[in-house]
């Protein structure tokens, strides 16, 4: 009886724990995925995209009889995280897209999560590849002899461009006597035009979300682009050059300018890219530096904002003015997924001039394919003639150490707040390329 | 288990790691192990199964993880760099030991200041003042709420010009003393750790008016009869008849601040320039570099620098009844 009882009660304490592993580690059983086979799942973060990209699906549904379901899980981070610990568990959907730089895109390629889409782009003479803008393919292309081993091909599918400079509250400059048609060209014109501003208008000069490191490298490598050059750049991210050397000073030091000059909204070091467009859209700043994705942005925070496009200030004469650039958003089709002709069909069709044109309008983007430019919002056109000064650091032949980048932003964030001068910045991120080369030359 | 890639002597290693954390397990009950007693491990298997499953296990392969590097997508190598991270870590990472401090400098503030006001408001709510149960759920609402949403509320009563804080000091004439609370690497790492005691100090309220409560009254009366005054009764009754509360509650503050997160990633990030970077926006950034062996390895070392303090608070605890 005793005994009985006991056994009783062990196995009331182990029956739920069974059940609860059993469910929890097992398949979903075929009945459950059955009707799930046929659609097609698509991944994205763009959650001001969403209605678009659902209608999209629909309207694609009714065209052809594939089903499309679209998801959306924001913010990027919260996409990124995901996408990777679905990776870990091979759930991922049959379209996602890739965050992060190209290593992060080699290494899913490399586990056979993406698919090569190189014999699907060349089909019919290329009909596909010709649609896209050059640039746009590039950031989705691995060259011959790329240095993470992937082999040269088209692996994933641009649905926009993206072009990243400066933008300009076109009311503050007129308030301020500016002409807003003219803004400032060179650095010594912006510096000029900001302490005007500040002194007829009382407000700041620029935000933008230097609380997230990228946007940081991004400016510094406008710079850098601009008083070295690319050949200059490849080399110090080969090793072959120091962050030491004089013209890596020289642009840690247009940031130290900036600073003396009171160019930066206070606390722009924490701000992030969200909080910078608030600011910019509210009219706190009369300059930011942002992406193309802020026309849409800027219009949804505030209908009334009169803003116009610039290009980063002039540094030099030495070389031209850049803008980084290329593919913004781009998908990927799941090299695991039994539905990927079925998922490629649906990205051919987004990638269709209709559809291009409705993304255009609806949500102002900087259209991937050619043929979409009489569409464009006027603000928008000022980020496609960017196009022109268009480069990317991801799309050169060797890619700068992580470690660097994240120690020469947090460098450039320090003289910011005035705590580092640029040499003291200049020595610190050499120091951590010496030790990282050490640590490669050992691996 | 035998992990693709690595060499035989190398899987022997993690081996004798693994066999090293699980072997001592049953040894840990020391005493004599007797008919009942069994009948006792047996009623306690599952919460010991739960334990072994979702606590030791985990901890294994984060320890085992951290002797690779791996750069975190299933199917890509790990290389076994046996203890090099954990060299890494003590020999050239600055930035964490910076971190460590950052968290110790909060924890710090949270167990004097913040426990501070926390007996001092239990203090005054366990006499029967009237309304006390409505201060008591007042003082409990800011831990029961999210981080995040606290940190990105506390970002706009921060923000600069015209943040809740800064006009109220314009308001008052100390213009100069406006700034930008969060964004300026002399006032960050206080102002989060304001944020975070001000959300975090409703649990040690709730935790010190349950230990007050239990003291008896006839203590305090007889105290009172032999003329003891409010502060002797404090010092001679309720301090050394609280000393297992505040241990507990220190415990929890220094585990909790320690690991200190959602209102520095609502609220700074661990910016500005690292100024309130912490164990664990360390550990996450590490991730982000793909170095999920060395992240890993943060996460051991950490965890063993939480374990020793709670350690050697419970060592100072017992000492402290003792005497």
């Amino acid at each position: 009886m005793k005994r009985g009882f006991v056994r009783g009660v062990v196995l009331m304490c182990l029956f739920p724990l069974l059940a609860f592993f059993v469910s929890g580690c097992s398949r979903v059983s075929s009945s459950q995925t059955a009707p799930q086979d046929e659609v097609v799942t698509m991944w994205h973060w763009l959650s001001d995209k969403e209605d678009l990209l659902e209608s999209l699906a629909e309207q694609f549904t009714k065209e052809t009889g594939i089903k499309v379901k679209v998801d959306v899980f924001g913010p990027t981070e919260t996409y990124k995280q995901k996408v990777i610990a679905s990776a870990q568990t091979n759930v991922l959907p049959d379209i996602f897209g890739v965050l992060g730089d190209k290593k992060d895109f080699a290494n899913f390629i490399k586990v056979g999560y993406v698919k090569d889409l190189t014999p699907y782009f060349e089909q019919n003479d290329g009909e596909w590849l010709h649609r896209f803008y050059p640039d746009a393919i590039k950031t989705v292309s691995f060259s011959k002899d790329n240095e993470y081993g992937i082999k040269p091909g088209i692996y994933g599918v641009p649905l926009d461009m993206v072009t990243i400079q400066f933008v300009y509250n076109k009311d503050i400059l007129k308030q301020a006597g500016l002409d807003p048609e003219k803004p400032p060209q060179t650095m010594e014109e912006f510096l000029k035009a900001v302490k005007t501003i500040k002194e007829k208008v009382g407000v700041d000069g620029l935000v933008t979300g230097f609380g997230e490191l990228w946007l940081v490298e991004c400016m510094a490598s406008n710079f850098a682009w601009n008083i070295m050059g690319e050949e200059k750049m490849i080399a110090t991210y080969r090793g072959e050059v120091k962050y030491t050397d004089p013209d890596w000073v020289r642009v840690f030091e247009v940031f130290d300018k900036m600073r003396k000059a009171g160019v930066f909204i206070p606390g722009i070091v924490i701000k992030s890219n969200k909080e910078a467009e608030r600011d910019f859209a509210r009219g706190k700043t009369a300059f930011a530096f942002n992406g193309s994705w802020c026309v849409n942005v800027y219009k949804h925070m505030n209908s009334n904002l009169h803003f116009g496009t610039m290009l980063p200030p002039k540094i030099s004469d030495a070389n031209p003015v850049g803008v980084w650039g290329g593919a913004g958003t781009f998908f990927v089709v799941n090299g695991k997924s039994p539905r990927a002709e079925k998922a490629i069909e649906f990205l051919k069709w987004l990638t269709e001039k209709d559809q291009q044109v409705r993304f255009v309008r609806d949500a102002n983007s900087l259209p991937a394919v050619k043929g979409c430019e009489e569409f464009l919002a006027p603000e928008v056109r000022g980020f496609l003639k960017a196009m022109n000064f268009m480069y990317h650091p991801r799309n050169f032949p060797v890619q700068e150490d992580p470690l660097v980048v994240d120690t020469f932003c947090r460098g450039i964030q320090g003289i910011i707040v005035g705590e580092k001068t640029p040499k003291d910045v200049a020595e610190e991120v050499q120091r951590v390329k010496d030790k990282q080369l050490k640590k490669r030359a050992r691996r | 288990m035998w992990i693709p890639g690595i060499g035989f002597k190398k899987q022997a290693i993690l081996k004798v790691g693994r066999l090293a954390i699980f072997l001592p397990l049953p040894f840990v009950y020391r005493e004599k192990v007797s008919m009942s007693s069994l009948w006792n491990f047996l009623f306690i298997l599952p919460a010991l199964l739960l334990f072994l499953v979702f606590g030791v296990y985990p901890f294994y392969k984060v320890f085992q993880l951290s002797l690779m590097e791996w750069e975190g997508l299933k199917g890509l190598p790990m290389t076994f760099v046996g203890f090099r991270n954990f060299w890494e870590i003590f020999t050239s990472d600055k930035m964490w030991w910076i971190s460590m401090l950052h968290a110790g400098w909060i924890t710090f503030l949270a167990l004097t200041l913040q426990n501070g006001v926390a007996l001092i408001l239990a203090l005054m709510c366990a006499r029967d003042i009237r309304g006390g149960h409505v201060y008591r759920v007042i003082f409990y609402i800011p831990p029961v709420l999210s981080g995040i949403v606290i940190g990105l509320v506390w970002s706009l009563i921060y923000s600069y010009p015209d943040g809740v804080l800064n006009t109220i000091l314009v308001k008052l004439g100390l213009e100069s003393w406006t700034r930008p609370w969060l964004g300026d690497p002399k006032t960050a790492l206080n102002a989060v750790a304001f944020v975070h005691m001000w959300k975090g100090f409703g649990w040690g309220f709730v935790i010190l008016l349950a230990g007050l409560q239990n003291i008896p009254q006839q203590i305090y009366e007889a105290a009172k009869v032999d003329g003891a005054n409010a502060w002797q009764r404090f010092i001679y009754i309720t301090v050394p008849m609280m000393i297992p509360v505040f241990v507990l509650v220190a415990i929890l503050t220094i585990l909790g601040t320690m690991q200190i997160y959602d209102i520095i990633a609502a609220t700074t990030n661990g910016g500005p320039t690292g100024h309130t970077e912490v164990p664990v926006t360390q550990i996450l950034s590490w991730m982000g570099r793909r170095r999920f062996g060395y992240a890993a390895a943060e996460g051991v070392v950490f965890g063993i620098i939480l374990l020793l303090s709670a350690r050697v608070l419970f060592m100072v605890s017992r000492k402290l009844r003792q005497d």
